[in-house]
């Protein structure tokens, strides 16, 4: 059972890497500001919530658990907040501000 | 396995240290924002992982704290940047 | 070489490598991003020395206070055209004060280099002493029982930083409030955050603030966080900043400092020092003093990044 939880782990942290990883290749590689903002969200969302998910067995209580899926829900709302604020700015202003 | 877990943490600092050229290059503002908070959501997960790793106390709070506080570079840039009641170019878009 | 050594290194290297992009940076925004960025990889920096309390200071402070300040200011930089001062900067004065910095950094690492394993350090007693406090966190015990002077004294200094960010208004705003007023419609998007982040938050820096007492945590983390909360809320334009004449505020940017002077002249009557707490309510005493401490620091920050007067004052 606790070999299962260990690979489960390992594969979720792995997964929320990969994410991490493609986040960064497409804010470095997209052609424009907005594609490059969905890139970052993207990352923002999936990538630490599969690191989340990989670290939730390993909790040490139930609260210490919550904690962590709380920290994800904030950083979801973070950076939603801020692709929308960004996002918005660059509309307004034009691709270069 | 925390081995593993540590691996993790320094491939995703390394990953978003990446996300730095962004920063260095980034034709516009924006996309340095962009890079900060690529660097910020990293940072929590490195946090996150170490903090699995090594076991130490309190630093969940650090990462709370960190989560907590993301956004507020991106909305000082926004509230900074834009003018008091700009009319919005396409309204209807809003809704 | 270990994982974690591995990873040590490589943090030490990733912000060596941003601080000295931070210096280089084309233009004041990009270098407050990576000051920010800086003060991330920092906290990272203070978790693995152990330090998790300046860890959440570095977070709370240089995340959410510092950076705001510092985007505001550069945003009004914008505007104004290269200053006159900076296009006089030579070569050689610029290869000059390089010099002067790597000379002290030089210094600096070579001091702590070349300490000896067991430094000079008063650590071992404070621990000893520790159980007197009733406190669990080795922190708060030096910074609100041994060494208490210093922090009330920490705390005047911010109020000073206060009149000294108000002077700056012109004459005839003297005792106006700071900032925007309220907006008629506030943008949605961040009006939607604050209202959502801000009872969150506040949470949260309470917990930080009462949790100080034996967890890692604290006053000041907690100040800070409830600092963040009230600026967010400013920033969406759903409030607007106090008047600078307003007497709550005054009394609240006092109150910290003044009660824990109040409890260290009552210490001297009551506990035989200066400073001094009585055995057995040492505790309650401190968590006594912190409320109100973070209270202030919770006033005095957002008031501090919220600038001068810009508004004359109403009657």
């Amino acid at each position: 059972m606790s070999l299962a939880l260990d690979l489960f782990s390992i594969a979720a942290i792995s997964a929320g890497v990969f994410f991490f990883l493609a986040g960064t290749v497409g804010l470095l590689r997209f052609p424009d500001a907005l594609s490059r903002l969905h890139a970052l969200t993207k990352a923002d969302n999936l990538g630490l919530g599969l690191i989340v998910l990989g670290l939730l067995p390993r909790a040490e209580s139930l609260l210490a658990a919550l904690m962590l899926v709380a920290i994800w829900a904030l950083v979801q709302l973070a950076g939603a907040t801020a692709a929308q604020l960004i996002g918005r700015a660059v509309r307004r202003k034009g691709p270069a501000i | 396995m925390s081995d593993f877990l540590l691996a993790t943490a320094g491939a995703i600092l390394f990953t978003v240290a990446v996300g730095l050229v962004r920063i260095l290059g980034g034709p516009g503002d924006a996309d340095r924002m962009m890079a900060a908070q690529l660097i910020g959501t990293g940072g929590i997960a490195s946090l996150l992982l170490i903090a699995a790793a090594t076991g130490a106390r309190g630093v969940d709070d650090v990462a709370l704290g960190l989560a907590i506080l993301a956004a507020f570079a991106s909305a000082a840039f926004v509230n900074s940047g834009a003018p008091a009641e700009e009319p919005d170019p396409n309204p209807a878009d809003d809704r | 070489m270990s994982v974690l050594q591995a990873l040590d290194v490589g943090l030490a290297l990733l912000v060596f490598a941003v601080a000295a992009w931070t210096v280089f940076a084309p233009g004041p925004f990009a270098a407050t991003v990576g000051y920010v960025v800086y003060g991330l990889l920092l906290s990272l920096v203070w978790i693995r020395l152990f330090a998790v309390d300046v860890a959440l200071t570095e977070a709370a402070i240089g995340s959410g206070v510092t950076g705001v300040l510092l985007i505001g200011a550069a945003a009004r930089l914008r505007g104004a055209e290269t200053t006159p001062a900076e296009e006089a900067l030579t070569g050689l004065t610029r290869l000059f004060a390089a010099g002067l910095c790597l000379l002290v950094v030089a210094a600096l690492a070579a001091v702590v280099l070349l300490l000896p394993d067991q430094g000079p350090t008063l650590a071992p007693q404070s621990m000893e002493r520790l159980p007197e406090t009733g406190l669990g966190n080795p922190v708060t015990a030096v910074l609100i029982a041994f060494r208490s002077f210093d922090t009330m004294l920490e705390k005047v200094v911010l109020v000073l930083g206060v009149v000294g960010v108000w002077s700056l208004a012109a004459d005839r705003y003297w005792g106006g409030a700071p900032g925007e007023a309220r907006a008629e419609r506030p943008e949605p998007t961040l009006a939607f955050f604050a209202q959502m982040l801000a009872p969150i938050g506040i949470l949260v820096g309470v917990h930080v603030f009462w949790v100080g007492a034996d967890e890692p945590g604290g006053a000041f983390q907690g100040g800070a966080i409830l600092a963040a909360m009230w600026m967010i809320v400013m920033m969406a334009r759903l409030t607007e900043a106090p008047q600078a004449s307003a007497f709550w505020l005054r009394l609240a940017l006092i109150a910290g400092p003044a009660v824990f002077l109040a409890a260290g002249v009552a210490g001297a009557v009551v506990a035989g020092g200066f400073f001094a707490y009585p055995p057995g309510l040492a505790k309650p005493l401190i968590l006594f003093i912190e409320t109100f401490m973070t209270f202030t620091i919770a006033v005095t920050l957002p008031m501090l990044v919220a600038g001068p007067p810009r508004r004359e004052p109403r009657r």
